[in-house]
């Protein structure tokens, strides 16, 4: 992530977090089942699937685990400082991915009366599978086979996988086998025992699908030692409810924080560039970065997290990180905002 | 004037929206028919309410034999779990309460934990054991569920389980799941 310049991350540098291995399928004998509550219980090869109207759109997928080790590892205050960017916040990846919208496959199916939630199921040795409510397909979910202009790798779901723009990652199902429509969420492994959050007040909460909104600074950071003088800070920014709009950079530590640049296109649910250019004076201090979205979300500190959630909570990290500057010019990962 | 503002801003969104999924007719007729038996082959989720679970039945001791032989290796003889495979069984006191949110380090396990049985059923037929998914029978899957939530003092030592009786157990903590309360806007939460 700290190579990376842009927002597009390389296919085959996609992050990868698979619960059963990547199964090895026939793109000619793959086919993707819609049924329940439905009029027209059918069948769709991969051929039928590239027929219908296509589109392209460029958005992240982030795993709703990303950033557990800048969180919970150490002790609080005391951060392991030798993190890199890739390490607090590399499971996130943007993309152009390209497929058929859900709406469209299940209109071809016909969807019934009181369908309120659908089961995306994977073709992997555990048969991955997540409840997601219909609202999602009628708004902006996809069926994609197509990443950057390639087939998708194995490794993100060749040949189909769901695409729900800003939603937690293990919710796009990859190698997508199966939809059923019903009236319930079925209440998988992967919405209870894991992917649920446990609160301060005694309750886990569920189905807890938006990213929040999120930024890191990749560069500088460990483990680069830079020199006194103007460079630029640049890092990445993204929320699940839409666009940035406006990233924060502090370069003394979050007591003074100034507008940063937002590289053109800003896309909705897409990671977004941010760049401000810096005199670095030679003494120590603390640079950090803090995303806003279109709802006004303003990314919290990590103590605000904690105010809000208590410190058990399994995913949706997304506090404010910062590097540590030393005289030498050695940056290291700054967790205790 | 109000009207033609909502049918203005009403073009303006449908025009956001224009794709080429826009255009078309409302079906393509592309795919086929699924039938019956292939709905019936993929089909096998099931639910809280106890849908989709198969004929079948199977008992404690008899899980409790299919565990040794075929679970233990990875998450212990007493479930206690050997890193990194997950732990299972157990309701230490201390993890009692739901105190996951303030205690980061309390192990959670299908007793302490886990808000449906029938997701017990679900998850170990489709995923395990890890080195052969799919390869117990419905009854096997009925027995080693009823292993599995008896070592978790959920239901007695001496119970077997079929379709009706998994699908009346009702889990301990069940009620502290809650549904996301974000919003965006201004609040953490
Ligand atoms: C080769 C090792 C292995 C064997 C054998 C095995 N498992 Fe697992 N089991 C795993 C792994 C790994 C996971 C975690 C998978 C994941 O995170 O997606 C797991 C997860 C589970 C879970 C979910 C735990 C949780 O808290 O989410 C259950 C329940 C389970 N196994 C039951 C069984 C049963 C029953 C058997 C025997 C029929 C079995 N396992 C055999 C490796 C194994």
């Amino acid at each position: 992530m700290q190579d990376f310049t842009g927002t597009i991350t390389p296919a085959d540098l996609h992050f990868e977090v698979h619960h059963a291995g990547v199964p090895a399928i026939d793109p000619a004998k793959h086919t993707l089942l819609v049924h329940g509550r439905v009029d027209r219980p059918t069948v769709f090869s991969l051929a039928d699937i590239k027929r219908f109207p296509q589109v392209t759109r460029t958005h992240f997928i982030e795993c709703a685990g990303n950033g557990v080790l800048g969180w919970g590892t150490n002790e609080f205050g005391k951060p392991n400082p030798a993190l890199t960017p890739q390490q607090i916040a590399g499971l996130t990846s943007n993309s152009e991915w390209t497929g058929v919208p859900l709406r469209v496959l299940l209109a071809e199916a016909g969807v019934r009366r009181g369908a309120a939630w659908f089961l995306a199921e994977g073709g992997d040795a555990c048969l991955m599978a997540r409840s997601i409510p219909m609202e999602k397909a009628r708004d902006d979910a996809l069926v994609v086979w197509a990443q950057n202009g390639e087939p998708l790798r194995p490794e993100q779901g060749f040949p189909l996988r769901l695409l729900l723009p800003g939603w937690e990652g293990s919710t796009n199902v990859k190698w997508l086998r199966r939809i059923e429509l019903g009236t319930q969420p079925w209440m998988t492994r992967w919405e209870t025992a894991t992917y649920t959050d446990p609160l301060a007040n005694g309750t886990a909460r569920q189905f807890a699908f938006e990213m929040d909104a999120r930024s890191i600074i990749t560069s500088p950071s460990h483990p680069q030692t830079i020199e006194r003088g103007w460079r630029q800070i640049s890092g990445l920014a993204w929320t699940g409810r839409g666009k940035i709009t406006r990233v924060d950079v502090s370069t003394d530590g979050g007591r003074t924080w100034v507008t940063a640049v937002l590289q053109d296109p800003v896309l909705s649910k897409a990671h977004t560039r941010f760049t401000h250019m810096w005199e670095w004076d030679g003494r120590e201090t603390i640079i950090m970065s803090r995303a806003v979205d279109e709802t006004g979300y303003v990314q919290p500190t990590r103590a605000q997290l904690i105010e809000a959630r208590g410190i058990g909570t399994l995913y949706h990290y997304n506090p404010i990180y910062g590097w540590r500057v030393m005289p030498n010019g050695r940056v290291f990962f700054y967790g205790a905002t | 004037m109000h009207r033609a503002f909502v049918v203005g801003v009403a073009l303006a969104v449908a025009a956001c929206r224009m794709d080429n999924t826009a255009k078309g007719p409302s079906r393509y007729a592309l795919g086929r028919a699924a039938t019956a038996a292939e709905v019936a082959e993929r089909d096998v989720d099931v639910s809280p309410d106890g849908a989709g679970l198969p004929a079948g039945r199977g008992t404690v001791a008899q899980g409790a034999a299919l565990y040794v032989a075929q679970c233990a290796s990875c998450h212990g003889a007493n479930g206690e779990g050997i890193p990194p495979y997950p732990k299972l069984i157990g309701r230490d006191p201390a993890a009692e309460g739901f105190p996951f949110g303030k205690d980061p380090r309390a192990a959670r396990t299908i007793g302490n934990y886990w808000p449906y049985a029938t997701t017990v059923f679900d998850y170990v037929r489709r995923a395990m054991p890890q080195p052969a998914p799919g390869s117990l029978t419905d009854d096997q899957v009925y027995a080693i569920t009823a292993y599995l939530l008896a070592a978790n003092r959920i239901i007695p030592m001496t119970a077997t389980l079929d379709s009706a009786s998994l699908a009346a157990v009702k889990m301990p903590y069940a009620n502290r799941f809650v549904r996301d309360d974000r919003r965006g806007g201004k609040e953490v939460r």
